[in-house]
């Protein structure tokens, strides 16, 4: 390595190979108890339905899948291992009280559709999340069904359809900002609306004047996120709430950046109609690899009917229920309820927080996120410089004079110990580095990034190809994502079938 | 706040580097008019022990020590101990999307595996990353065989899952994709002539539940018969993954829709699961979620990456096959655990102990009273019909802790007095005699009372 990290030093890695490749007949990992019952002839009660063979499926033993999912994960960074910088990914602490309460009997084991008389534990944490969230955010009423942020953004969108139709005329179009993510305009597109681009100013916010000319009475909606993709607070989101109101449309917030806010500032006192919530970036949830998400979306009053099916009621005897007599409801979106085991997680988060907690994380967030814009100012290109909230986004177009873009330099971050940034978004910054730090970061590790971030910048202006061949440190180099594309390889096959 | 690592003196120091002089000043573009100058009002900050005793104590108003019969979508298997001590291991759990492919290989090496076991389990050529469920999944798939076809039209049967219907129907109404619902009959099948006589040669695909919403097995090559006959496609959801160790999978189908809660993902009152999609070869480009692909690295070295992202919204924005941006990573992965644990011959093994379980409480069920569906074969689920309110019988049960069949009056009222009724390998021999005989006395108790009625009448 040219430069020295602090960070990381390199550490032996086993190999391990795909687990069909370590199959071989006989070897199991299982036993079933005695059957209790008589035995029954397959055969004879399938007939032709009776599958004879599973294929490639693995014959292993228990000790070599404790080994090989071990070592997979050695291959992995993680939170837990270090800071993870991922823009609009909110890639905060996830604290493990979540997990454990998740997995309390009786949470864990109870069936969707048990009698209410034996799911009030399960209706309760729906009802105290519920109000919470509202709280949180400002809004009068929620459903927690969508089971990710894009799922609530078509939850929202289906109700802000529905609101419109109710009032004679569910209009064509959908504004959203061309900083925005890229479900929005998919998930328009989803509920049958034309989506149409709303360009940014010269400081990165709407523009105002172009929202005011662009507005009419086929606009059902915008969909703003506040702050929005370049960790920049929406300053005239009150005017701009104005202007949709007036001509009949609403405001959807995407809330993806809550953390900016929490305990801060709620979007229902600035205008906000429909908003959904990320409960895996903002609430602690974890992402897991990729999921599970969950995606509550919160409304004001006028959007209430609107909400999902079901919800839950208290009834006059003061048990919980859930409510299936609404008509003017956008139906299902989800079989049963939503992603439960989430809610229990972001309600655990919510309590150890508190009032003051969630106050201070907030503050924290912003904090981190300045003081890294701070020490990385001049030594990457900053395309805005309106004051950010909890993400800052600069740009790579210094190191560009030498061939060397964003996503190289990801590439060599990684190679300092650090998860690379979130590269080439927001689309409005040309080899954008959009860095959120979270709450989660203490000023040391905050200061290893800067000085990695630093490190990097020289080695560009000394052996840029050095960087480009980045990383140099993993299990693997950089990997051929075109031939991956061009033939496609998506499952394991023998070799002698 | 325990979770901030931060000293009061660590703040001045960043705020000072900064340049200014408070907080404040930090939250200056947020327009003071709108910022919060109060404590929200939600519960005081709690210490561990407090959070884990309210959860405890909710998980108390729960159904915690019951025996159950419930199914219909959710099942209760059990669950190697090994998922979870793997999963939670912090490189799976607080991990994100592989997009960097090079510091993520673990999760993408599994989702491989997974897509190659969701292949050959489902008999489909390949499978993506995972879905958010399996009524998601299966709304996901007619929208794909629009895509596929250019048609619009879909038509789905009765005995889908009632859920996964109002999904669909949720989802198509804004896509002009016109659903059209047959019926089931005597056998709890869908009937051929009713489902030949739907399919036209607008119809994008027909939508079957198999085994379907009453555990009744489909004759999935009929129905892809009709299908392809007049050009549509066959998609098949699968609710109840267990089956596919014991059942031929729907191999003339065109895209598979499973929900795989039942290897390894507890029931959590509903959430969350894991649905995925199968499909041919050839429907891959249409398919929407993520898809890990293998390739080579610089120097030649086998590696993974997610790949076919040109279908995804984060490229193709509005144009793109689906919103979806996250599938259920954490959650396949269980089920990822699960299917190897029990491999190749071990899924076979359960899969016949559940049919072993069904066939029996379903046998003495019948001595009592009247189990339908009779004429086609059937995995782990049956539909009993009484004489008395199946609400009325559960709520006895459930004075014995035990909680019965699903009552399918919602969902079917033309069916009367039926629940629905599940047995799993956990479900022992002496639980189903026991609700066998809580229904048998009931039953009796509704017969003795007629005669009664009978001779005062007389």
């Amino acid at each position: 390595m040219k430069h020295m990290t602090r960070k990381a030093t390199r550490h032996i890695s086993q190999n391990e190979n795909l687990i069909f490749e370590k199959s071989s007949p006989g070897k199991a990992a299982w036993r079933l108890p005695p059957l209790d019952v008589p035995e029954v002839d397959a055969a004879k009660l399938l007939g032709k339905q009776e599958r004879k063979d599973l294929g490639d499926l693995p014959e292993v033993s228990e000790i070599e899948i404790i080994r090989h999912f071990t070592r997979l994960s050695t291959w992995n960074y993680a939170i837990d291992l270090g800071m993870f910088p991922l823009g609009s990914c909110t890639m905060k602490y996830n604290p493990r009280v979540n997990e454990f309460v998740s997995r309390i009997e009786g949470l864990a084991n109870g069936h969707p559709y048990q009698p209410m008389k034996i799911s009030q534990g399960a209706l309760r944490i729906i009802k105290t999340l519920s109000e919470c969230l509202i709280e949180i955010t400002g809004m009068d009423a929620i459903t927690l069904q969508p089971a990710a942020g894009a799922h609530g953004e078509l939850t929202g969108l289906l109700m802000v359809r529905a609101y419109h139709e109710s009032k004679g005329n569910p209009r064509k179009k959908v504004l959203i900002p061309d900083s925005a993510h890229g479900t929005n305009p998919a998930t328009a597109a989803m509920v049958g609306y034309a989506v149409e681009n709303l360009k940014s100013n010269e400081r990165g916010m709407v523009d105002v004047a172009a929202l005011a000319a662009q507005m009419n009475e086929d606009v059902a909606a915008l969909m703003v996120t506040n702050p929005n993709t370049l960790g920049v607070f929406e300053q005239e989101i009150h005017k701009i709430a104005e202007l949709m109101h007036a001509k009949g449309g609403l405001l959807y917030m995407d809330g993806a950046n809550m953390n900016a806010l929490v305990g801060k500032a709620r979007p229902g006192e600035f205008g906000v109609d429909v908003m959904h919530l990320n409960l895996h970036k903002t609430f602690s949830t974890p992402h897991g690899g990729g999921g599970p998400g969950s995606g509550p979306v919160a409304v004001k009053k006028i959007l209430e009917p609107f909400l999902p099916k079901p919800t839950v009621i208290s009834k006059p005897d003061g048990t919980l229920a859930f409510d299936y007599d609404r008509p003017q409801s956008v139906g299902r979106v989800r079989a049963f309820y939503g992603n439960f085991g989430m809610f229990i997680r972001a309600l655990a988060y919510i309590f150890a927080n508190g009032p003051d907690g969630l106050r201070q994380t907030t503050e924290d967030a912003v904090l981190n996120a300045n003081y890294i814009r701070k020490g990385l100012e001049g030594v990457y290109d900053l395309p805005y410089d309106t004051p950010s909230m909890h993400e800052v986004v600069f740009s790579d177009k210094i190191q560009s004079k030498k061939g060397v873009r964003t996503m190289d330099l990801a590439k060599r971050l990684i190679d300092y110990g650090f998860h690379p940034y979130t590269t080439a978004f927001p689309l409005i910054v040309s080899g954008a580095l959009m860095i959120e730090p979270t709450e989660s970061e203490p000023k040391e590790e905050l200061d290893l990034f800067i000085e990695a971030m630093k490190s990097m910048a020289e080695e560009v202006e000394e052996d840029a190809q050095f960087v480009l061949e980045a990383p140099h440190n993993t299990r693997v180099s950089r990997l051929d994502e075109t031939q991956a594309a061009r033939k496609p390889v998506l499952r394991w096959r023998p070799e002698h079938p | 706040m325990r979770y901030l690592p931060k000293s009061p003196a660590d703040r001045e120091a960043m705020l000072k580097a900064i340049g200014v002089r408070s907080m404040d000043d930090l939250f200056a573009p947020i327009p003071a008019e709108y910022r919060l100058s109060g404590d929200l009002n939600i519960p005081r900050q709690m210490a561990e022990s407090e959070i884990v005793d309210w959860f405890k104590l909710r998980a108390k108003e729960n159904a915690e020590g019951y025996t159950s019969f419930l199914g219909a979508g959710a099942y209760f298997h059990y669950r190697p101990v090994i998922i979870d001590a793997l999963v939670q291991r912090g490189e799976f759990l607080t991990s994100y999307t592989p997009y960097q492919a090079e510091f993520a290989q673990g999760t993408l090496q599994a989702i491989f595996e997974f897509q190659t076991m969701i292949s050959e389990l489902t008999g489909m050529d390949l499978a993506n990353a995972s879905m958010y469920d399996g009524s998601t999944g299966a709304a996901e798939a007619v929208m794909m065989a629009c895509r596929i076809t250019g048609r619009s039209g879909a038509v789905i049967a009765r005995s889908v899952h009632p859920e996964y219907r109002e999904v669909l129907s949720t989802y198509a109404t804004h896509q002009g994709i016109p659903v059209k619902t047959i019926g089931f009959a005597e056998s709890g099948r869908i009937g051929a002539k009713e489902l030949q006589q739907a399919v036209t040669d607008q119809t994008a695909c027909v939508l079957i539940q198999s085994p379907n919403f009453f555990g009744t097995v489909e004759d999935v090559e009929a129905a892809a018969e009709i299908a392809h006959a007049k050009g549509a496609l066959l998609v098949v959801s699968i609710a109840e993954a267990a089956s596919l160790g014991i059942i031929e999978p729907p191999r003339t189908a065109d895209i598979v829709s499973m929900e795989a809660q039942s290897f390894g993902v507890p029931l959590g009152f509903g959430g969350p699961y894991c649905g995925v999609l199968a499909t041919k070869e050839k429907f891959v480009r249409q398919m929407p979620g993520r898809l890990a692909g293998q390739t080579v690295d610089k120097k030649g070295k086998r590696g993974f990456v997610l790949t076919l992202a040109t279908r995804e919204q984060h490229i193709r924005r509005e144009k793109a096959t689906s919103n979806i941006c996250t599938n259920q990573a954490l959650v396949a992965l269980m089920v990822n655990i699960f299917m190897t644990v029990y491999g190749k011959v071990g899924l076979r093994e359960l899969a016949k102990q559940n049919l072993a379980k069904a066939a029996y409480a379903a046998d003495q069920f019948g001595k009592q009273a009247k189990v339908l569906f009779g004429g086609a074969p059937r995995f782990n689920e049956f539909v009993v019909q009484t004489s008395e309110d199946p609400y009325a019988i559960n709520s006895r049960l459930l004075g014995h802790k035990i909680v019965g069949g699903l009552p399918l009056e919602r969902f079917y009222p033309e069916l009367g007095h039926a629940a629905l009724w599940c047995c799993t390998e956990l479900t022992t021999r002496s639980m189903i005699d026991t609700a066998v005989g809580l229904v048998a006395e009931s039953e009796r108790a509704v017969r003795s009372m007629k005669e009664a009625e009978e001779e005062v009448t007389l």
